[in-house]
């Protein structure tokens, strides 16, 4: 165990940075088409008509689910990368 | 075969499969009864956790909301599946890397607190508690309107059928039980929307066919919803209110959704279940597949049942005659049996005029035709239960709707169990009243304590407080305030200490409640409260429903002025810290 701690103390902090950074680009997109193109900026995008109403309607009832499933298996398939990169995945 | 039959065979099949599954997941250490022995598949886990999670409100009731409400409900739909975001990225991982067993015992050990062990116990236990009510009711309703029994008796059946598996199994009796009835209820959920959406657009696809074109006129589905529900004076179906503060209230009420699920005890509990920090990240994933499932068939379940509610009150269209009470519907005499459909002939003309009497601006075309009344009124909670009688679909199909809807309340309400049940014998007597207790004891405390937990659930089932329906808004306001920002800033910031978190989570839970009792009434007790809990009567402009974002917020900004000037964090602590960041040594942390 002190030996984990060690490691996660000395090569840890770039791989800490890298996760937030991962971190913050999810949420701004997971933020951006839920609060932003399904509430917020939909009078913007009304412009954009798919199937009989806009694309906000569409974002606020179907396209931010779709992107928050593509957010949560992006994010896991970046992080357990970063893992192996950083030497910090599982035995 | 009758109906009643069908009913009773496809039901009691489920049932004994749920007890198979019971008798081989027996729980013989305390490691199994709290986390399945963290041997589970994440596919698996995913699959169980969107059954742990979809109760029998998203079954029953979100598809009756969103048709009735339109683009305004989408806050639910993204607020519930938006919330595994942040479950996947800010806790899910980092929690089981922990290793432990419960919300409340992170709390503690990462604020080196009893205190703070003890707050989050409480903030658990009120949220599962208010939530399980739900469960246990809409259970017994299912029971009484499929099973022909009353609606005791049906609790009772529910009750005993829960103890089997989760007394006995804990949570691996509990998971893969689960796994059983996301099986049951999403096929009882889709199928009869394949059909409706066959039968009016063609598609067999319910989310597609949701934007498809309507087969009888050629236009879009939605354009021809938006154009018959406004010329009966509804609002727009898919229209937005732009107003500053309905627009904010959707944001926050969305936000509080969101953060109020990934900080709620027993959808967190079951990603401690999985055997790696990796597999808690793809587990999270897995389950928001599952349950995008439900959700993204639900939008299109709600627009095709208001269309069907509408062409079949007004055959010739909206400015036609209504049809005559005489030739509705077998679907519209079956419900009205219940109560749940109900019509009056305000102007006595034998007909059925539907329309919106509450918009003052469609007042006088109504009054040019005759009308003094909207003489239907259907209950929400109708549409997802009588879809398969509205698209004329086999008994079968029928008897699998009564299975999914009980699927969905038996498998959140043993979620719920046992976050309380875990909470009780790990958080309060092992970690206070008796800390020697030994792994058989608190194996049989745990049992005892399920006992007890699904014993209280039942009389508060037979008993509903009057405010059942309005505590769901708790349950997540207080999620949302106390558990969530906790956790978060557990693992995001060392700087946060004792001090600060308690003073946080005790800020965000009483502004919250507070808030909450301003405009329910005080222990929603109708009439006490000081403010109309509309848009514009509400203390901040924000309606109860949405408060519990504004909790958070001021948790956090408490925590860190709180923690700024009191002692900083012990290093032992912040080795813990650093510890939970990273993945490696997740075994070691197991074998606690």
């Amino acid at each position: 165990m002190a030996d984990t701690h060690t490691r996660a103390r000395t090569d840890g902090s770039g791989y800490w940075k890298a996760n937030l950074r991962l971190i913050y680009i999810c949420l701004a997109i997971w933020a951006l088409v839920s609060f932003g193109f399904g509430i917020l900026l939909r009078p913007l995008l009304s412009g954009i008509r798919i199937g009989g109403t806009d694309l906000g309607f569409w974002f606020a009832q179907q396209g931010s689910i779709l992107v928050f499933l593509a957010l949560i298996f992006f994010y896991a398939w970046r992080m357990n990368k970063l893992d192996r990169d950083f030497g910090v995945e599982e035995e | 075969m009758d109906q009643y039959t069908l009913n009773l065979l496809v039901v009691g099949a489920s049932f004994a499969l749920y007890i198979g599954i019971a008798i081989w997941a027996r729980a013989g250490t305390t490691a199994e009864f709290y986390a399945a022995g963290r041997g589970v598949h994440p596919v698996m886990n995913g699959m169980a956790t969107a059954a742990d999670w979809m109760s029998a409100a998203s079954f029953i009731s979100l598809a009756g909301i969103v048709a009735f409400a339109g683009y305004p409900a989408s806050a639910y739909l993204m607020g519930w599946t938006g919330g595994y975001v942040l479950l996947a990225l800010l806790l899910a991982p980092y929690l089981r890397k922990f290793g432990k067993f419960t919300v409340p015992e992170f709390i503690g050990d990462r604020f080196y607190s009893s205190g703070a062990r003890l707050v989050a116990v409480i903030c658990l236990i009120i949220a599962s508690t208010t939530y399980v009510i739900g469960q246990m009711t809409g259970a017994g309703v299912a029971f009484s309107r499929f099973l022909e029994v009353s609606n005791e008796t049906g609790l009772y059946i529910g009750a005993a059928i829960v103890f089997m598996y989760a007394v006995l199994g804990g949570m691996k009796g509990i998971t893969y039980t689960q796994v059983a009835q996301y099986v049951v209820l999403i096929v009882a959920y889709t199928i009869p929307a394949i059909f409706i959406s066959l039968q009016l657009t063609g598609n067999p696809l319910p989310p597609l066919g949701l934007f498809s074109d309507y087969t009888p006129t050629g236009e879009p589905l939605l354009s021809r919803l938006n154009e018959v529900v406004q010329e009966l004076g509804f609002t727009s179906y898919t229209g937005q209110d732009g107003s500053p503060l309905a627009v904010m209230n959707m944001v926050l009420f969305t936000l509080s959704l969101m953060i109020g699920t990934a900080g709620l005890p027993h959808v967190i509990i079951r990603f401690f279940t999985v055997p790696r920090v990796a597999d808690a990240r793809w587990s999270a994933g897995w389950a928001l597949v599952f349950i995008a499932l439900l959700y993204l068939t639900c939008p299109a379940v709600g627009a095709m049942a208001r269309l069907n509610i509408v062409d079949t009150i007004y055959p010739n269209g909206v400015s036609a005659e209504p049809i005559a009470y005489d030739e509705r519907p077998d679907w519209i005499r079956n419900w009205e049996v219940t109560g749940l459909i109900n019509y009056e002939d305000k102007n006595g003309d034998g007909r059925i005029e539907y329309y919106n009497e509450a918009n003052p601006a469609f007042a006088e075309a109504a009054a040019a035709r005759g009308w003094e009344g909207n003489e239907l009124t259907v209950n929400n909670d109708i549409l997802v239960l009588a879809n398969p009688e509205i698209a004329q679909l086999p008994g079968w199909v029928i008897a699998l709707i009564a299975a999914g809807g009980l699927a969905a309340a038996l498998s959140t309400a043993a979620g719920l169990l046992l976050a309380i049940s875990s909470a009780v014998s790990h958080d309060l007597i092992k970690a206070s009243i008796n800390p020697n207790i030994s792994e058989k004891g608190e194996l049989l405390a745990a049992r005892i304590s399920m006992a007890v937990a699904i014993a209280v659930a039942t009389w508060l089932g037979l008993n509903p407080p009057g405010f059942a329906a309005q505590t769901v808004a708790l349950a997540f306001g207080i999620a949302a305030a106390t558990i969530f920002p906790a956790l978060m800033m557990g693992i995001f910031s060392t700087r946060i200490n004792n001090s600060g978190a308690v003073a946080g989570m005790l800020t965000g839970l009483i502004f919250t409640v507070v808030y909450i009792f301003l405009h329910k009434g005080w222990f929603f007790i109708p009439g006490t409260n000081q403010f109309e809990d509309t848009l514009t009567g509400s203390l901040l402009g924000i309606q109860s429903t949405a408060i519990g974002a504004v909790g958070a917020i001021l948790n956090f900004i408490v925590a860190f002025i709180v923690a700024r000037s009191t002692s900083p964090t012990p290093e032992h602590i912040k080795e813990l810290v650093e510890s939970v960041r990273v993945p490696r040594g997740a075994g070691a942390a197991t074998a606690h």
